[in-house]
């Protein structure tokens, strides 16, 4: 073995940082579904009727749908009888300010490098934890509520704002869009809301941190995020999880609503648990995520860096509806191990003169295999539609795969649709030329990834670009062999 | 069969810069380096020059620390140090510069970042802090000049889409930036046309101190009208069959390889 | 995920046994063919006709030409009629080797081979199976993949087509031209069936045409199996050149052992409903395939290729180009493939496909798919789909050419890309004004 090799083998056994488990008192319901827990669920948290029916349709349609297995990712059916639908950290008491959190939470999240405490902020950036299922605290809403913004747990929003939630809810991925949707909308327990009104231009990030904490917990969060006529926001998620040998589920739904000329960008740094090196535990992260753009010349921008969970299987797309509105998507998929990534978009062009953007970057290393799949769909009424979509693959080793299914419908004659794709691989002789000029192994990889990727950390906030750099050179360090 | 340690005895009491001692080296089991003596002294140039095959740059990959090459016997002082047991990046570290003959395009990293990395690679290996962004424009803009290089090159991807020129003047500009202690220069003549040559030569010649060295790998004895050796030895099968001064590269022009490659191929 | 079977084919199905039967009962055969067909109508059985929830069939409903009616024609003479239709046939012009072939058997009144090297066959398969060939016995089927609806049907009914065997180093210098042709008024069945094994170093270039004297409903359903040997050149074409209501399925299944080349363009006019598997399969280092295709339609013809890529070694080279033109209410589908296996280093793959809509009702359906297991590999695909070059066509006309005839200049000049690499002036040419009139 080179002595590349093996610094390579070394660095890449380097450990998840993120997974340890934060020793917390939790109250939790027990494993299964059925109707009762979905009731149970909905009373926790004191749900108006309206709520409840809705759960209620979504579990009984779920009921009658099966399990997707697709041909690139192969997950032994979950039992959805043993997984908890509900794990909430006990609150000792009401909680009046930030420092009565419990220090053990405010811990956890200091290890993963979010702050809670507000002088320890990044500039502008409002923060909603996610804790296993309940949104745990919502910084800066003093200051944003001032101007009208909303920005709360979805329980939250049920309860002080359910007429906006009423209206919106499901309105974008209905509970039949599919299977994991149906099982989100029976059962979800939080998530963020938020409510840009009319004008406002969100004046700082809004940014949610995901976690999963208890062993054979489900996450099922919702995220409803609403732009109104000329409002502008952007956003940002993260998500982590503790390491267990078992696999946890995280079917997520998030659904985004832009108005006339609003302008949403939502940004995603996925690191949940990949499992270990041989593919022993780690996160199923089934995900919908999807933006209408309701109104003329509105935007919606997705942004995402996945270098976590075994399997991800995630299309955040945009339906273009309104004349002249907008549709990106930018995503790094990262599989090393025996990761698995089948992600893309689906870009729906409906209005005139609809634009969309499409840049993937799929990077394989060790066994990982990455897929993209994308669907442009241009409509009969989308007149001088266009299209770019751009997919590249960059491979490190030769036990790693990449596929790419672009899907292309094209129903006008004015539409321009253009695709790109091309393969290539970091070589030994790229390393050996950096080595020769006094670059580290390490350095001359984590270089290259991010030359590859830079089209699409160029479209991240900047703290965000700089943690997806990290998590991408943790992900990879030492993976050319 | 040594013919290059009498001319390069050491007159003066200083330090060798490198040395290398009867190293062989193989490719997939076969062996290619058979035996290579050379001493190269602060201010010299040396050139190698040889046939197709001989060895060349697989002396030069060997001593940049390419992997694929087995070193089964011999070793190599570089200013005093094991050079073998030392990374590709350690030895660029100490002061081994390779102008590759084939620079490597690396698309999507922009040279800039690329340079700065390297400089500060060095540096950290000396124990020295990091150069401020503003200080490294200033050096690099500084060194562009020497090759006639257009500014703008900082801003596009490492090598890719240069000419073979370009490439070329790149190289002896890194050289530049880096101040190597020896420089190897593999075969960078080639694919150069008179113009490209005389700059870079011109280039190579105003980087020469009393402390460095140039070893100027060539299968032509054109580039060497330009960039004058002290030394010319001649690598055939693996080992330095003579060794002379730049007259040797001389009669080379005049004889070709072959009355050369006809008597030691019998031996 | 479960599939809801769908009995809109059953009968049919069940029709194409009845007549399996009766084949075999009145048509006798070679003891290794016949099991050959029985293995084969057994799988079409297990198999039966794929429906639009099949991952491959997604885009193209082949229900009416599965369950198309049709009168089985296990026997057929031209008897007279061969004058009749002799003006009727393609690349008249086309000077060297014909093999015709009508409502799937063979037209010896049609047909013309001329004198072969030594040791080249060039004749109906069906004569070479009467005659005991050893070679047809042992590559009959070996390339194809069985476990397909469509070649299964074929290989279950397969009477006669071409079988062409040129040997080691030798040249046939002349084209061979295989024609089938359609007859008559009533709906038919042709399963045409195609030989071609080149030896090692052996050159051919071959014209599969397929077209009608009718203009009524049938159902071709083609198989094309090619086998390189190493260094063997290849030119092949196929024009598809059905009748406006026709159903056409094919699969050219080619397979390029080390250092071959290997060419093919599919050419398509024709056809209601047509569906094209070209698979070429890189065997042997070294070997550069060609799959080219062009896509011309109007009304309501949808015609869908789809195109597999199989570097299986390393260091071959691929190239694809797929242009499409679509016309009123016609679909275009396009699904390129390419595969580039575990040990497939230094592949060069490149696959372009361009679609022009020429109409505000025609559709196009593109999935250019890269499935890549080796890390040293160049790949790369584009799909562009657009119209005409506004400032082209404005150039055109401000040089004093009309709006209309700047039109079919810029068509003909995209469509032209494809025709460009065919070397046979006769087959080029004809192309040309096919492709003119038909967008008169």
């Amino acid at each position: 073995m080179s002595t590349e090799t093996q610094t390579i083998e070394a660095l890449a056994s380097q450990e998840y940082k993120a997974g340890f488990v934060t020793d917390i008192e939790s109250e939790t319901l027990p494993r299964g579904l059925s109707e009762d827990i979905v009731r149970t669920i909905s009373a926790k948290k004191g749900e108006p009727e309206w709520l409840l029916e809705w759960r209620l349709k979504a579990y009984r349609h779920w009921l009658t749908l099966e399990e997707p297995h697709w041909l690139n990712a192969h997950y032994p059916e979950l039992d959805y009888q043993d997984i908890i639908y509900y794990s909430a950290p006990k609150p000792k008491a009401k909680l009046a300010s930030m420092d009565e959190v419990d220090p053990k939470l405010v811990e956890t999240f200091n290890k993963l490098g979010i702050p809670l405490e507000e002088q320890k902020l990044l500039a502008n950036v409002a923060v909603d934890v996610v804790f296993d299922s309940v949104s745990v605290t919502t910084t800066f809403k003093v200051k944003l509520a001032e101007l009208g913004i909303v920005f709360c747990s979805f329980s939250e929003a049920v309860r002080e704002h359910p007429d906006l939630i009423k209206k919106y809810l499901g309105t974008v991925v209905p509970y039949t869009d599919n299977y994991f949707a149906a099982l989100n909308s029976a059962v979800f327990s939080d998530g963020s809301f938020v409510f840009i009104p009319k004008g406002v231009k969100c004046p700082m990030e809004l940014s949610t941190y995901f976690r999963i904490n208890t062993q054979d917990s489900g996450q099922f969060e919702r995220t409803l995020i609403v732009c109104e006529d000329d409002a502008k926001v952007s956003y940002l998620e993260g998500c982590t999880a503790p390491k267990f040998d078992t696999n946890q589920l995280h079917a997520a739904v998030v659904e985004l609503v832009a108005l006339e000329r609003a302008d949403i960008k939502y940004s995603t740094v996925q690191n949940w648990y990949p499992g270990d090196k041989d593919g022993k535990g780690g996160i199923y992260n089934f995900v919908t995520k999807r933006g209408a753009c309701r109104g003329e010349s509105s935007k919606i921008s997705w942004t995402q860096v996945e270098t976590g969970s075994a399997i991800t299987w995630k299309y955040p797309g945009v339906i273009l509806q309104g004349d002249n509105s907008i549709g990106e998507f930018y995503s790094v998929a990262v599989t090393n191990n025996a990761q698995l990534a089948d992600t893309g978009t689906k870009m729906i062009h409906i209005g005139k003169n609809t634009r969309s953007t499409i840049v993937s970057k799929g990077i394989s290393a060790g066994h990982g295999q990455n897929s993209y799949r994308g669907l442009v769909k241009v409509l009969k009424g989308a007149d001088n539609a266009r299209n770019f979509s751009q997919c590249d693959s960059l491979l490190i080793g030769d036990r790693c795969g990449a596929h790419t299914f672009p899907y292309i419908e094209v129903r006008n004659p004015s539409a321009k649709v253009e695709h790109e794709a091309s393969t290539s691989k970091v070589g030994e002789d790229q390393i050996f030329y950096c080595n020769q000029r006094g670059i580290t192994t390490e350095d001359a990889v984590s270089m290259i990834v991010n030359g590859f990727c830079k089209e699409v950390f160029r479209e991240l906030p900047m703290e965000f670009a700089v943690e997806a750099q990290k998590l991408l050179s943790i992900s990879l360090e030492g993976s050319v062999g | 069969m040594d013919f290059s340690a009498p001319l390069c005895v050491c007159l003066k009491h200083k330090i060798m810069l490198l040395e290398i001692k009867n190293l062989h080296a193989n490719i997939d089991g076969k062996e290619i380096l058979r035996g290579i003596n050379l001493t190269i002294n602060p201010g010299e140039v040396h050139a190698i020059m040889g046939p197709n095959g001989s060895g060349k740059s697989t002396l030069a990959a060997v001593l940049a620390g390419r992997d694929g090459y087995e070193v089964t016997e011999g070793e190599v002082l570089f200013d005093g140090k094991e050079l073998l047991e030392l990374a590709p990046e350690e030895r660029a570290a100490e002061g081994l510069f390779l102008a590759f003959q084939y620079p490597v395009e690396i698309p999507g990293v922009n040279t800039q970042v690329f340079l700065r990395a390297a400089v500060n690679g060095i540096r950290k290996y000396h124990g020295q802090p990091e150069m401020d962004a503003l200080s490294f424009l200033k050096l690099i803009k500084a060194k562009t000049k020497l090759v006639n290089l257009d500014e703008s090159f900082l801003k596009r991807s490492v090598n890719e889409n240069f000419s073979g020129g370009e490439k070329k003047k790149a190289e002896i500009f890194q050289m530049a930036l880096l101040e190597p202690k020896v420089a190897i220069l593999d075969e960078t003549d080639s694919g150069l046309d008179i113009d490209a040559l005389k700059v870079v030569s011109g280039g190579v010649n105003a980087l020469k101190t009393p402390e460095n060295a140039t070893v100027v790998i060539t299968h032509y004895q054109r580039l060497l009208d330009y960039i004058v050796p002290d030394f010319v030895h001649i690598l055939y099968k693996g080992q330095i069959v003579r060794s002379g001064g730049k007259e040797l590269a001389l009669e080379l022009e005049e004889n070709g390889y072959d009355p050369i490659t006809a008597q030691f191929s019998e031996a | 995920m479960a599939r809801i079977q769908t009995n809109q084919t059953q009968g049919a199905v069940t029709r194409y046994e009845e007549a399996f039967a009766q084949f075999e009962r009145d048509h006798s055969a070679p003891a290794w063919l016949q099991a050959k067909r029985r293995e084969a109508i057994a799988t079409f059985s297990r198999l039966g006709f794929p429906t639009v929830r099949d991952e491959e069939w997604k885009y193209t409903d082949i229900t009416p030409a599965a369950n198309l009616v049709a009168t089985p024609i296990f026997q057929f003479e031209l008897n007279g009629a061969a004058a009749k239709v002799r003006t009727q046939l393609p690349f008249q012009a086309l000077e060297g080797h014909r093999l015709a072939f009508v409502n799937g058997h063979f037209a010896p009144d049609l047909s013309h081979v001329g004198t072969l090297p030594e040791g080249v066959e060039v004749r109906p398969l069906s004569e070479a199976l009467a005659a005991g060939s050893e070679r047809v016995q042992q590559a009959f089927g070996r390339s194809v993949n069985g476990e397909e609806t469509f070649v299964a049907l074929n290989t279950a009914f397969a009477q006669d087509g071409a079988f062409i065997f040129v040997p080691a180093d030798v040249e046939l210098a002349e084209a061979v031209h295989l024609l089938f042709l359609t007859t008559g008024d009533s709906a038919t069945v042709s399963h045409p069936r195609n030989l071609i094994l080149l030896g090692q170093n052996a050159k051919l270039t071959v014209v599969e045409s397929y077209s009608a004297s009718t203009d009524g409903v049938y159902l071709t359903n083609a198989v094309t199996e090619i086998e390189s040997g190493a260094g063997a050149h290849l030119e092949h074409i196929k024009a598809q050149l059905e009748s406006p209501k026709a159903f056409h399925i094919s699969t050219t299944q080619v397979g390029a052992a080390r250092d071959s080349q290997l060419r093919s363009s599919s050419l398509n006019l024709g056809g209601r409903i047509v569906r094209n598997n070209p698979i070429a399969v890189m065997q042997g280092e070294n070997a550069e395939v060609t799959l080219d295709g062009l896509v011309l339609t109007d009304n309501e013809q949808l015609i869908d290729n789809h195109t597999t890529m199989d570097h299986a070694e390393p260091h071959c080279a691929s190239h694809e180009l797929y242009a499409h033109v679509l016309n009123d209410k016609s679909v275009g589908v396009f699904n390129g493939k390419i595969f580039v296996r575990l040990d497939a280093q230094k592949t060069d793959a490149k696959q372009s496909n361009r679609t022009i809509l020429l109409s505000g009702d025609a559709t196009i359906n593109a999935k250019p798919q890269l499935e890549i297991l080796a890390d040293d590999v160049r790949c790369t695909h584009g799909a562009t789909i657009g119209q005409l070059d506004e400032n082209a066509q404005f150039y055109l006309q401000a040089r004093g050419i009309p709006a209309r005839e700047a039109r079919s200049i810029l068509i003909r000049a995209f469509a032209g890309e494809v025709l460009a690499s065919i070397t046979l002036d006769a087959v080029r040419d004809e192309m040309e004004e096919r492709i003119s009139n038909k967008l008169q």
